[in-house]
């Protein structure tokens, strides 16, 4: 018990809690961009899932992880094109449209790799590449500090910056602003001549390949191969943390972390304690549906309290 | 005719439920006048605009721009043509601001990239301020009352710098002064070669602003005349294809005890500012109190504590000798309390839900339309039918969604559910708000009745004249407090009440608003 302890309140385990939230990180902001315009982005989890594979493919073809990473984008702004296709066009359901996006994921990315390597499992065969990790200048010779931020991978900096980046897209430029009057009310936005349509496939896009990312992540990142059924959840994870964070960026990055360190703690605890790793292994939804549930009654009492005084 | 600017020709335009709303309607308009669109509720005016606007796609006809034939598919095309609009049910965006809301489309922008905030709210204070109107540009539109919000709908329009405009009734909502205000700036816009539609119910205002105009009815027009060709009375037959009585008679109240008591409430609003300060006063059974006043000093607040609303006041609200808080709105409401509340859109109705499940929404727990498990469908639309008729609610069936009514029919259903549970206390926040001239003269008779079998009234409204006509007593509300009661409401000229409107008159002692 005492060294979990140890465990957790080293640099080592923040470093861990980082690199874990990464993903999560991006499939929330993915989420985030989606639901601000109006469309209930419930495919991320697909789009990861294609993006993960995608990458790992590239960058074994190319043998640049870079290419590999592009192509993963590519592919994730295209099936959120898809995504925005299937609901603007066509007036698919979006809860409906993404199901579908997702099983078809799940189905293709397994079917794929076994055309590619032969394999229904992982991808080890492939020679795929790894994107680098970063030492940060400066920070790194900082004590703790440098241990936690250092080192890490460099789409770990890249979401971190995202956050920023989201938040001044919804926030300080006239898309942002459309996106913001177009998910709230699209009549409102068409009144005044936005083209309410466009502004959607743009947030689905960006959508789309936010989630790209957090795959991209997954497969070339966190782990050095694609494995089927990789994204665990992830992408649903990273709806609710969307919901309990506000739609905002800066409660994407706060509720995310949260997870992170639902997460790793559940890394430590399986390693230090006697405890079924199947129970383990639920941390990280058990976190998100107390989460969910703490959030919404404290939305209720902060409601109740204004009631009442 | 060189001066005609636009014309809209043999417009067709029938929803997909089958209601043919604009049937063949020709409108030509001249260069630089106010052009008055009329009609009863229901009668197709908003429609005609908004395929002028782009929002609906007519089934057939044509529309003509300075000569040449224009297509209109979005509003996006209006825009560039010219042609900007205010909606009748506003269209903003609640999360934003208001300068927010001005700017949205066309936004100021700094290196290119990102918006000018600072800029987007000097643009926004410097229109308001041109056009007179009292507006915090950086309040979040959602905390505005609908006398706010209507100006900022209306400066939007105004900031894309329309070449024709379309108002969709702008005035519903305004004060006298308001209006006035709103008109100067009309003339000068028209002045400076702008045309504009009008839609309004309030033949005066038409009368007084208007260069010409076109009656509709039933989706048909019935002719275009120049304002001072015709009179009110003339107007309003060729609206209704009848006689229309706008005058009768009210007895004088015989009021009885007290049922409503408020004392000494005062509230705050979000921001801590004072909303209502120390205000007491008695209603008692057959009598209707009017509350005049600007919008925006008070009344929308007190009449959220009066309905259960805002429970977050100081001082007691005791209705029926109940204190209203512990009531809470549900206890409120069955004691028989109806509420019409200020904003229809927002409280008044489930927008995508039929008639009959907005006529019920207060009352599925009553034993007549429901058992312990089931409602009872039949009895329901058999009284949804009566109300229909009673309320003269234009629409096809009680099966379509509110959504799809005319602003004033929609306003009709909102009364309409409100008085038909028997109402012992009416709250009446603009009850006639958008309601053409004969429905209105219904609604403010069926109120007086109301009052005749012992219903007490509070009545909020900006139209003066009906506070007017049906008040027994009358309290002028100014910055969250009382700035004078009178109790002899024939005797009371309107610029005696408009003084103290604006505060320039103050009674330090009020006499009749409390009895005991
Ligand atoms: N979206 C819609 N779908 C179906 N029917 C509609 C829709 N909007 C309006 N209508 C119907 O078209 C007719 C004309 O409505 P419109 O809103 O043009 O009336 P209006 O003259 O503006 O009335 P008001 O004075 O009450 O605003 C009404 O009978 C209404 O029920
Ligand atoms: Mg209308």
């Amino acid at each position: 018990m005492q060294s979990v302890f140890n465990i957790i309140f080293s640099p080592d385990f923040f470093y861990d809690v980082l690199r874990v939230t990464t993903p999560i990180l991006f499939a929330t902001l993915a989420a985030t961009v989606a639901s601000r315009s109006g469309i209930f982005n419930i495919a991320l989890e697909g789009i990861m899932l294609i993006a993960a594979l995608v990458g790992v493919i590239f960058s074994a073809y190319f043998s640049s992880a870079w290419l590999g990473l592009l192509f993963a984008l590519i592919s994730g702004g295209l099936v959120g094109l898809f995504l925005g296709f299937l609901v603007l066009k066509l007036k698919t359901d979006a809860i409906l449209a993404g199901i579908a996006i997702n099983l078809m994921a799940a189905g293709g990315t397994i079917f794929l790799l076994y055309i590619i390597s032969g394999d229904r499992g992982v991808s080890s065969s492939i020679k795929s590449l790894v994107l680098p990790k970063f030492p940060l200048p400066v920070i790194k010779n900082i004590p703790i500090i440098g241990t936690i931020l250092s080192m890490q991978n460099i789409l770990t900096y890249v979401v971190l910056l995202s956050v920023i980046v989201i938040h001044i897209l919804l926030y300080k430029t006239p898309l942002g602003l459309k996106i913001r009057a177009v998910g709230e009310n699209p009549n409102a936005a068409e009144s005044v001549g936005i083209n309410v349509h466009k502004i959607q496939y743009i947030a689905v896009t960006i959508s789309g390949i936010l989630a790209a990312f957090g795959g991209a992540f997954l497969s070339m990142g966190y782990l050095s191969m694609f494995s089927n059924g990789m994204t665990a959840g992830r992408g649903f994870i990273g709806l609710a943390a969307d919901a309990m964070g506000g739609s905002t960026p800066i409660g994407a990055l706060l509720v995310s972390l949260l997870f992170g360190i639902a997460d790793s703690m559940g890394n430590v605890i399986q390693t230090g304690i006697k405890i079924p790793y199947e129970i383990v292994q639920m941390l990280p939804y058990i976190t998100t549906i107390v989460g969910l549930a703490i959030f919404s009654y404290s939305k209720k009492k902060q409601i109740e309290k204004l009631k009442s005084k | 005719m060189s001066d005609i600017i636009l014309e809209m020709k043999d417009i067709l335009k029938i929803y997909p439920n089958g209601i043919v709303a604009n049937e063949h309607i020709n409108l030509s308009l001249k260069k630089g006048e106010i052009h008055a669109l009329l009609g009863e509720n229901g009668a197709g005016k908003s429609t005609l605009m908004k395929v002028l606007f782009g929002i609906e796609i007519p089934e057939e006809g044509e529309i003509i721009l300075k000569g040449k034939r224009v297509y209109i598919k979005s509003p996006h095309e209006a825009i560039a043509n010219g042609i900007g609009m205010v909606h009748q049910h506003f269209m903003l965006v609640p999360s934003l601001t208001a300068a927010e809301n001005i700017i949205l489309g066309v936004e100021p922008r700094k290196f290119g990239l990102f918006t000018n905030m600072e800029k987007a709210i000097e643009v926004a204070d410097n229109i308001a301020k041109m056009y007179n109107f009292d507006i915090d540009v950086r309040a979040k539109v959602e905390t505005l009352p609908v006398g706010i919000k209507q100006k900022v709908e209306i400066l939007k329009a105004l900031y894309r710098g329309a070449e024709i405009l379309i108002l969709d009734e702008p005035t519903a909502v305004l004060t006298p002064q308001e209006t006035e205000e709103l008109f100067i700036q009309l003339n000068k816009l028209k002045e400076k070669g702008h045309t504009i539609i009008f839609i309004s119910h309030k033949l005066d205002e038409i009368k007084l602003i208007c260069d010409r105009l076109t009656i509709m009815r039933n989706g048909k027009n019935k002719g275009t005349y120049k304002t001072e060709d015709v009179t009110t009375e003339e107007i309003s037959r060729l609206m209704v294809g009848r006689d229309v009585f706008l005058e009768f008679d009210k007895e004088k109240a015989n009021p009885k005890k007290t049922v409503l008591k408020v004392r000494d409430v005062s509230v705050k609003n979000k921001l801590g500012n004072l909303k209502v300060n120390n205000i007491s006063f008695d209603i008692r059974e057959g009598e209707i109190l009017g509350i005049a006043g600007v919008e925006g000093n008070g009344q929308n607040e007190l009449v959220d504590i009066l309905t259960g609303l805002n429970e977050n006041y100081t001082g007691n609200v005791l209705i029926f000798n109940k204190e209203a808080k512990e009531l809470g709105i549900k206890g409120i409401r069955d004691l028989k309390v109806s509420h019409i509340p200020e904003d229809r859109m927002t409280y008044g109705c489930a927008k995508d839900m039929d008639i009959l499940q907005n006529v019920f929404s207060n009352q599925y727990g009553d034993e007549k339309y429901s058992s312990k498990y089931l409602l009872k469908s039949k009895a329901m639309e058999t009284r949804a039918e009566e109300l229909i008729d009673e309320f003269l609610i234009k629409c096809n069936s009680f099966k379509q969604s509110v959504g799809m009514l005319s602003g004033g029919n929609i306003q009709k259903v909102v009364v309409a559910r409100e008085f038909s549970v028997g109402p012992k206390i009416i709250v009446a926040n603009q009850p006639t708000r958008g309601i053409d001239v004969g429905a209105a003269e219904f609604i403010r008779k069926k109120i007086i009745e109301f009052r005749d079998q012992g219903c007490a009234v509070l009545l909020v409204s900006a139209d003066l004249n009906e506070v007017f006509e049906l008040s027994d007593r009358l309290a002028v509300m100014y910055k969250g407090e009382f700035s004078g009661v009178f109790t002899n409401v024939e005797e009371l000229t309107e610029e005696e009440l408009g003084k103290y409107m604006l505060g320039l008159k103050k009674d330090e002692k009020l006499e009749g608003i409390i009895y005991e």
